[in-house]
């Protein structure tokens, strides 16, 4: 049973991730695909936890935590960018 | 018994991923579309850790598990704050339908005098 439920919910992040990428394509300004970027980066943690735990491969979970950690530290530089306008 | 338990939270963990996507996709604004990615991602990824936790049942994998929980759940609400205070300051344009914007009023002030004056 957990096979079919752990495909489903790969399957089911996979769309999240699609239409996630959709938006990161047609954000009409900065700041959407900005956000667009960040949930993508929480959905691949979301994927590879979920590999990790159907699998049993632990060592996939070192890989989430760098992931997530990368994600944050992305996030916070591009907002700094935005806030602070053209390069000088 | 585990198994049902993992199976029903990953599915769940997995729903809320996928409305946090839609939303992001639907939202007509900056500000609308990061309240609905930053809240439902965050319970969506939890859900899932659980899920994945009770799956291993190991105590190396619990702890990497519930570090990865900690810091998603510091992290996403500061991401989130950073990224509205930059698209403000941006004049990312609101939607048409927003009813409060508290800081209009400063900015009428703040433009009505010249900067000698402030």
């Amino acid at each position: 049973m957990l096979e079919i439920v752990s495909q489903m919910t790969l399957v089911t992040l996979g769309v999240a991730l699609l239409v996630a990428f959709i938006r990161l394509v047609k954000g009409p300004t900065l700041p959407d695909r900005i956000v667009a970027m960040d949930l993508v980066g929480v959905l691949v943690v979301g994927l590879i936890v979920v590999l990790a735990g159907w699998s049993g491969v632990r060592a996939t979970l070192d890989a989430a935590i760098v992931i997530a950690l990368i994600g944050f530290l992305s996030t916070v530089a591009y907002a700094t960018y935005v806030e602070r306008g053209d390069p000088q | 018994m585990t198994e049902i338990v993992t199976a029903v939270v990953w599915l769940a963990g997995s729903v809320f991923a996928l409305l946090a996507a839609v939303g992001i996709l639907r939202m007509p604004d900056v500000f609308t579309r990061m309240q609905a990615s930053t809240k439902a991602s965050t319970l969506g990824l939890g859900c899932l850790l659980i899920g994945a936790a009770l799956q291993l049942g190991d105590f190396a994998s619990f702890i990497r598990v519930v570090s990865i929980g900690a810091f998603v759940l510091l992290t996403t609400p500061v991401a989130g704050h950073v990224i509205a205070r930059a698209s403000y300051f941006a004049e990312v344009p609101l939607w048409k339908g927003t009813v409060l914007d508290e800081r209009q009023r400063d900015r009428e002030l703040e433009s009505q005098y010249t900067p000698r004056d402030v």
